[in-house]
C-alpha cells in the first residue's frame, strides 16, 4: 500500500507546521495587557529603534502550534524509551503539582531569609534524604546537572589537594568507556587525563589501575569511575580500587550516573567514595524536558566537604540561615559559587516529592525492579542478539553487532527500524568499548507486558537482518514524521535560525 | 620522491624542499563524510608531530599532525568551503598544506607505501 | 507502590526466565559488606494525599510573592505567566522527552529549539544562539572561557555593574585555569571608567545591561574602543524584557550576549532552574559552547531540523571540548520561547513598556518619601535607592508589614560598609498602583 499525497502534506494526524516567523501576522499578539500608567520615561539615550523581527501570533495559533510540534516528540508518556545511561523512567504528575505550589514557585531567591523558611527546610530536607542514602557527611546543592556535579567535585578534590600542600597532583585516571563529560570536566580543573581499558569482563582491571597509579605516583589527584559503569556492571572490586586510589594519596571520584541502579541498597560511603554527584532527573524522576534541566547535587566525604561551594544552608536552633559568601562562617573554606541563587530549588521539590512518595522501602524496591527488567530483557533478547558481557547486569543490558556480522545490517539501521516498530531507540555506539553498541535501559517504571512487546520487536528485527533484509532497514523509519535527516549537510552549511527569505527587489539587487 | 606516511594516517609528498600533506584514503574512509576543515596560515613554523590542522566529520573530530618540522608556505584554502573533497580526493585536490622542510632527515622516519599498507592491514584485524 | 508496575506474579516469570532465584542474586557483584551494614534513617513510602500534605506544609511556610506586594530583583524577576505557557509546557511530549539525539521522532523539540535561537539572536541584536545554558551565571563563565579560546588571552575584567553572581560563578569557572579575572568593585553611581583599563592582554570586558544597580548605559563606545584592542566585549542581561525597549547589546557592539531567561520563562522557583542565554557572532561560531540546533532536510526532501556542529561537544570533543555542558535546560528555554511567541513584536514592546511605566510610576512615589535617593538617572525596571538607616533592617521590618520591598545590596557585598543604606528595588508589569502604594506606606513608616 502506497500513501497518497495530500495536497496539504499532513497525513491524517501527523501534521506539517511552519515555522512561528512564517505564521506572522505583524501587530497581533497572543497577550493583552493593561493600560501604561503616565509617568516620564527614563530611559536616557539607549532607547531601542527598529523593529526586533519577531512575529505576531494570537492565542489560539500558539496554542496549535506547539501542540503540533509536541506531536511530533517520542515521549516516556506516550511509549517505551530505553535510552541506556540515561533512566528514562517515569515523571509522578504529583511532583510537577508540587513544584508549583504558590510557596515553592512564587518565592524570590533574595527575600528575607526569616521569609523563606520552607525553602530552607525543603532544601536541607531533600540534603538530608541526600546523604543519608549515601552515608555520605555532606552534599553540595547548587551544581545545575550531572555535568556540573562532576566539575562540582572535581574542583573540591583540587581545593582539598591545594590545601594539603599536594597542588603538584594534575593527572585523573578515567576508563576508556567513560562518559565524554568526565575527561571534559578534568580539562576544566586544569587536569590531564589518564585512560585506562576495560578488561574482557567490561570492568576496570585493577592491576592495569594499580600500575597506572604508580606509573603517575603523586601527581595523580583522583581516579574517577562510573559506578555501576557504562557496561551496566557492578565494579566488583570497588573498595580494592578505593583501597588503591587512597594510598597513592590520591581521591575516588564515583560518577553517580547510574545511581539508581543500587539506590536504597548499599551506601556509597562503605565503598570508600569522596565525591559523586546525583543526577536527579535520572534516579530521582524529574522530568529531562527535552534536554534538561536537570540538578547534580554532589556528596562529599569528610576529607571534601569542607570546600563544598556556596550557598549553604545551615540548621540553627532559631531556624534556617544560608552563607551565601565563600570565606565566612560555615562556607569558610568553600572554592566559591558555581551557579546563581540557590540551585535547582523547582528540581529539588520535584525528587523530594518523588523520594517521599518511594520511602527507603520504595527506593529498594525501585532499584530491585529496574535490575530485574534489565535481567530480563537480557535474557529474552541472547536468544537472538549477542550480549557484550556476561550477566547478571545491573540496571542496563549491552549487546554488540556480531549478531549482524554479515547481514549488511548495522546498529544505527536496528534503531531506525525500532522507531517504526514504535519504540525509541536505546542508546547507540555507547559505551565506545563494545563494537556497535547497543546500550538498553528499561528501568523499572516499565511493565512486563510493555517489556515483552519491545523484546518482540527487537527479536523479529533480528531475525529479519538474518533473513538478508539489509534493503529494508536503510529505508527506515518510514511511518515518523520525517526520515532520516541529512546530517552532514546541516554542519556544512550551518542554518541556525531563521532569516527573512529576500524580497524580489533584494534578489535582483544581489544578482 | 614517493609519498611517506605517518601511523596518524597523514602522508607527505615531497618535491624538493617543499612537501604536501594530507591525510590517507584509510583516513577519510574512518571519518566519514567530512564536513569542516581548518589548515594552518603560511608562515606558521610547525614541529614534527605537532597540531597543524583539523579535520570533522558529523560525530568524529580529528586533528592532522604534521609529519615533517617546517614552515608552512600554503593552506588548501579551497578545503574550508569544499571540504567533502577531502573525502573525494584524499590523496590529490584534497590536501591539506604545503610546507618547506627544515629537517628532511625526518622522512626517514615514516612508513613507505607499503609499509603503510601493511600497517593499515594489521589495524583492520 | 504507585510507580512500580511489576507484579509479585510477573517478578517471579521473570527471575525464572533469567534463571536466577531471587532479585537480591542479581545484584551478587556488590560488596557482601557494604550490603550487609546499609541502614536507612529514612521514611517508608507515602500515599500522594500524605506528601501534598506534608509539602503543602513546608511551603506554607514562606511569605510568597502572588501573595504579598513584592519588589524584588536582582537577576530573578517576577512576570505575569499567560496560562497557555504552563499548559503547552506540561505536554508530556516535551516534558518526558530526553535530548532530541534521534531527530526523526524529535521534530518537535527540534524545531522549538530553531524558533528559540532565532529569538534569542534577534533580541539581543546578534547572529547566532545557542539552545541554552543551565542559568546566567554559568553563562558568562562560559563566555569568558570563549573569549580566552578566540583571543588566546588569559585575562578577563568585569564591571563592578555585572550581577554579583555572575562575577563569582565566573571567578570560581576559572579558578583552577590559566585565567586571571579582574573583578572592579561595585558601581552603584555608575562612574567607573572601563575604556581606560583596556590593555592588549585582554580577553574580554564583561559588562551588564542593565547594570546590577540598574543603570541603563550605551556601551558602543567602550565596544568600538574594545574592537581596536582585541579584546571581546561581553555584555550580560539578566532582565531580558528590557530588550524590548532598550537597544540591543548587538547594536552596541557586543561580541557574546549572555543571559537570563527566567523572567519570561515562568515562575522564580527561589531561583532556579532558570536558563542561560548565549548569543554571539557567526565567525565565532566554533568556539560556542552548548548545543546547537539547525536545518536540514530529511530523505523525502522535507525540511526538518538536527543537532549540529556537535564535534564541538563532550560526547566526541572529550577533553577538548568547547564546555563539558549536557543535559542544558531544555523546558525552560520552551518556555522562554513559548512566552516570546505570545507575546509577539507587539506585545513583547509593549511588556517593556509597561515595566518601564511602572518602574518610573514607582521612582516618582518613592522620591517623595523622605531621606530617599534614586541611584541611577536612567534605568529600566529596577532601580537602587540609598536609604537613611541599613537597608537589611529596612528590609525586616517591611517583610514585617506584609511587603517585600526590595532586596539590600549588603546580601551581595558585605565587606562594602558604604552600601549598607543601599536597597535594590524593582517593579514589573505585576505590581499594581495598590502594592505600590502599600510599599510607599511602609516604607515612611518604617523611616519615620
Amino acid at each position: 500500500m502506497t500513501l497518497p499525497a495530500t495536497a496539504s502534506g499532513h497525513k491524517g494526524l501527523q501534521f506539517e507546521q511552519n515555522l512561528i516567523f512564517e505564521q506572522d501576522t505583524p501587530g497581533m499578539t497572543a497577550v493583552d495587557l493593561p493600560a501604561l500608567p503616565t509617568s516620564k520615561q527614563r530611559l536616557g539615550d539607549v532607547k531601542r529603534s527598529g523593529s526586533i523581527g519577531l512575529p505576531g501570533l494570537s492565542e489560539p495559533e500558539v496554542v496549535r502550534h506547539y501542540t503540533r510540534l509536541s506531536q511530533k516528540n517520542y515521549s516516556i508518556d506516550s511509549g517505551f524509551y530505553p535510552l541506556g545511561s540515561c533512566t528514562m523512567k517515569h515523571n509522578p504528575r504529583l511532583n510537577e503539582k508540587m513544584a508549583r505550589l504558590p510557596g515553592f514557585a512564587e518565592i524570590h531567591p533574595f527575600q528575607p531569609v526569616s521569609t523563606v523558611q520552607g525553602a530552607m527546610e525543603l532544601i536541607d530536607t531533600t540534603a538530608r534524604w541526600l546523604t543519608e542514602l549515601t552515608g555520605m557527611a555532606a552534599v553540595a546543592m547548587s551544581p545545575a546537572a550531572g555535568a556540573h556535579g562532576e566539575f562540582c567535585g572535581l574542583m573540591c578534590i583540587h581545593a582539598a589537594h591545594d590545601a594539603n600542600g599536594q597542588a603538584q597532583r594534575n593527572v585523573i585516571i578515567v576508563p576508556e568507556s567513560a562518559h565524554g563529560t568526565n575527561p571534559a570536566t578534568a580539562a576544566l580543573c586544569g587536569y590531564t587525563v589518564e585512560s585506562i581499558p576495560a578488561n574482557d569482563e567490561g570492568r576496570v582491571d585493577l592491576a592495569v589501575l594499580k600500575a597506572k597509579l604508580a606509573e603517575h605516583g603523586d601527581t595523580v589527584a583522583a581516579v574517577m569511575i562510573t559506578n555501576p559503569n557504562t557496561c551496566g556492571l557492578f565494579e566488583r572490586e570497588c573498595i580494592e580500587i578505593a583501597e588503591a586510589v587512597h594510598a597513592a594519596g590520591a581521591y575516588f571520584y564515583m560518577d553517580g550516573a547510574n545511581f539508581n541502579a543500587i539506590v536504597g541498597r548499599l551506601k556509597i560511603a562503605d565503598l570508600g567514595v569522596d565525591a559523586m554527584h546525583i543526577n536527579l532527573h535520572k534516579t530521582f524522576s524529574t522530568p529531562h524536558g527535552g534536554g534538561g534541566p536537570g540538578a547534580g547535587p554532589t556528596v562529599l566525604s569528610a576529607k571534601l566537604a569542607p570546600f563544598a561551594p556556596v550557598p549553604i544552608v545551615v540548621k540553627a536552633a532559631e531556624g534556617y540561615a544560608v552563607e551565601e559568601h565563600a570565606g565566612f562562617g560555615a562556607a569558610k573554606q568553600a572554592l566559591g559559587r558555581m551557579k546563581g541563587y540557590h540551585g535547582q530549588f523547582g528540581v529539588f521539590v520535584r525528587a523530594l516529592s518523588y523520594m517521599m512518595s518511594m520511602g527507603a522501602d520504595g527506593l529498594k524496591q525501585a532499584s530491585g525492579d529496574a535490575v530485574l527488567n534489565a535481567n530480563y530483557v537480557m535474557a529474552r533478547l541472547s536468544s537472538e542478539l549477542t550480549p557484550a558481557f556476561e550477566g547478571p547486569c545491573m540496571h542496563e543490558c549491552v549487546f554488540d553487532d556480531r549478531f549482524l556480522k554479515g547481514t549488511g545490517v548495522t546498529t544505527l539501521d536496528i534503531a531506525k527500524a525500532l522507531i517504526d516498530e514504535g519504540f525509541h531507540p536505546p542508546t547507540m555506539y555507547f559505551p565506545l568499548v563494545v563494537h556497535g553498541a547497543l546500550l538498553i535501559e528499561p528501568t523499572e517504571t516499565e511493565s512486563k507486558a510493555a517489556l515483552d512487546q519491545f523484546v518482540t520487536s527487537l527479536l523479529s528485527l533480528a531475525r529479519k537482518a538474518k533473513e538478508g533484509r539489509a534493503a529494508e532497514f536503510q529505508a527506515a523509519p518510514q511511518l515518523s514524521p520525517r526520515r532520516r535527516l541529512d546530517e552532514t549537510k546541516a554542519p556544512r552549511r550551518p542554518v541556525l535560525r531563521w532569516t527573512p527569505p529576500a524580497t524580489d527587489g533584494a534578489k535582483q539587487a544581489a544578482e | 620522491m614517493s609519498v611517506r606516511f605517518t601511523k596518524d594516517h597523514e602522508w607527505i609528498k615531497v618535491d624538493g624542499k617543499i612537501g604536501t600533506v594530507g591525510i590517507t584514503q584509510y583516513a577519510q574512509a574512518q571519518l566519514g563524510d567530512i564536513v569542516f576543515v581548518e589548515v594552518p596560515a603560511a608562515g606558521k613554523a610547525l614541529k614534527a608531530g605537532g597540531e597543524a590542522a583539523v579535520v570533522e566529520s558529523v560525530k568524529a573530530a580529528s586533528e592532522v599532525y604534521t609529519p615533517v618540522s617546517g614552515t608552512v608556505k600554503e593552506g588548501n584554502a579551497a578545503l574550508p568551503d569544499a571540504p567533502q573533497t577531502v573525502n573525494e580526493d584524499p590523496q590529490g585536490a584534497g590536501w591539506f598544506f604545503k610546507i618547506e622542510l627544515s629537517n628532511p632527515g625526518e622522512l626517514d622516519g615514516l612508513m613507505d607505501q607499503a609499509a603503510y599498507e601493511k600497517y593499515v592491514e594489521e589495524l583492520s584485524h | 507502590m504507585r510507580y512500580l508496575p511489576l507484579s509479585e506474579t510477573n517478578r517471579r516469570d521473570m527471575l525464572a526466565e533469567i534463571g536466577a532465584g531471587s532479585v537480591d542474586e542479581l545484584f551478587k557483584d556488590l560488596p557482601k559488606k557494604a550490603l550487609a551494614s546499609a541502614r536507612f534513617d529514612l521514611p517508608k513510602t507515602m500515599s500522594e494525599i500524605e506528601v501534598e500534605r506534608a509539602l503543602g506544609t513546608m511551603a506554607a511556610k514562606n511569605m510568597n510573592c502572588a501573595a504579598s506586594p513584592a519588589f524584588l530583583g536582582c537577576g530573578n524577576y517576577r512576570h505575569h505567566t499567560p496560562a497557555s505557557l504552563d499548559y503547552i509546557i506540561q505536554r508530556g511530549e516535551f516534558l518526558t522527552a530526553y535530548t532530541p539525539y534521534q531527530p526523526e521522532i524529535s521534530q518537535g523539540t527540534l524545531q522549538a529549539i530553531f524558533e528559540f535561537q532565532t529569538q534569542v539572536a534577534l533580541i539581543t541584536g546578534m547572529e547566532v544562539a545557542n539552545a541554552s545554558m543551565y542559568d546566567g551565571a554559568t553563562a558568562c563563565a562560559e563566555a569568558v572561557a570563549m573569549a580566552c579560546r578566540v583571543t588566546k588571552r588569559n585575562q578577563a575584567l568585569i564591571s563592578g555593574r555585572v550581577h554579583p553572581h555572575y562575577r563569582d560563578v565566573t571567578k570560581t569557572q576559572m579558578k583552577f585555569l590559566d585565567v586571571d579575572v579582574e573583578c572592579l568593585a561595585p558601581d552603584p553611581y555608575g562612574v567607573e571608567d572601563l575604556i581606560g583599563r583596556l590593555t592588549p592582554d585582554l580577553a574580554c570586558v564583561v559588562v551588564q545591561t542593565p547594570g546590577f544597580f540598574g543603570h541603563l548605559s550605551d556601551y558602543t563606545a567602550l565596544g568600538e574602543a574594545c574592537h581596536k584592542a582585541g579584546v571581546l566585549l561581553v555584555v550580560c542581561v539578566t532582565e531580558p524584557v528590557s530588550l524590548g525597549l532598550v537597544k540591543s547589546p548587538g547594536a552596541m557592539g557586543a561580541d557574546i550576549v549572555v543571559g537570563e531567561g527566567q523572567s519570561l520563562a515562568g515562575p522564580m522557583s527561589f531561583g532556579g532552574p532558570g536558563v542561560g542565554l548565549f548569543a554571539t557572532r557567526e565567525k565565532f561560531l566554533r568556539q560556542m559552547p552548548g548545543r546547537l540546533c539547525g536545518e536540514t532536510t530529511d530523505e523525502d526532501g522535507r525540511r526538518g531540523w538536527v543537532l549540529t556542529l556537535s564535534t564541538r561537544e563532550q560526547h566526541i570533543r572529550r577533553e577538548k571540548a568547547t564546555s563539558n555542558i549536557c543535559t542544558n535546560s531544555g523546558l525552560i528555554a520552551l518556555a522562554f520561547s513559548v512566552h516570546m511567541t505570545l507575546l509577539g513584536e507587539a506585545g513583547f514592546k509593549r511588556l517593556a513598556e509597561l515595566n518601564h511605566a511602572t518602574a518610573c510610576d514607582l521612582a516618582d512615589k518613592l522620591e517623595g518619601v523622605k531621606g530617599v535617593k534614586l541611584l541611577p538617572s536612567a534605568f529600566f525596571n529596577e532601580f537602587a535607592i540609598a536609604l537613611p538607616k541599613p537597608a537589611v533592617d529596612v528590609v525586616e521590618a517591611l517583610a514585617k508589614k506584609g511587603v517585600l520591598g526590595g532586596v539590600p545590596a549588603s546580601r551581595f557585598y558585605p565587606t562594602y560598609p558604604e552600601l549598607a543604606n543601599v536597597m535594590i528595588v524593582c517593579a514589573t508589569e505585576t505590581n499594581s498602583a495598590e502594592d505600590q502604594v502599600k510599599l510607599v506606606t511602609a516604607l515612611k513608616e518604617v523611616l519615620s
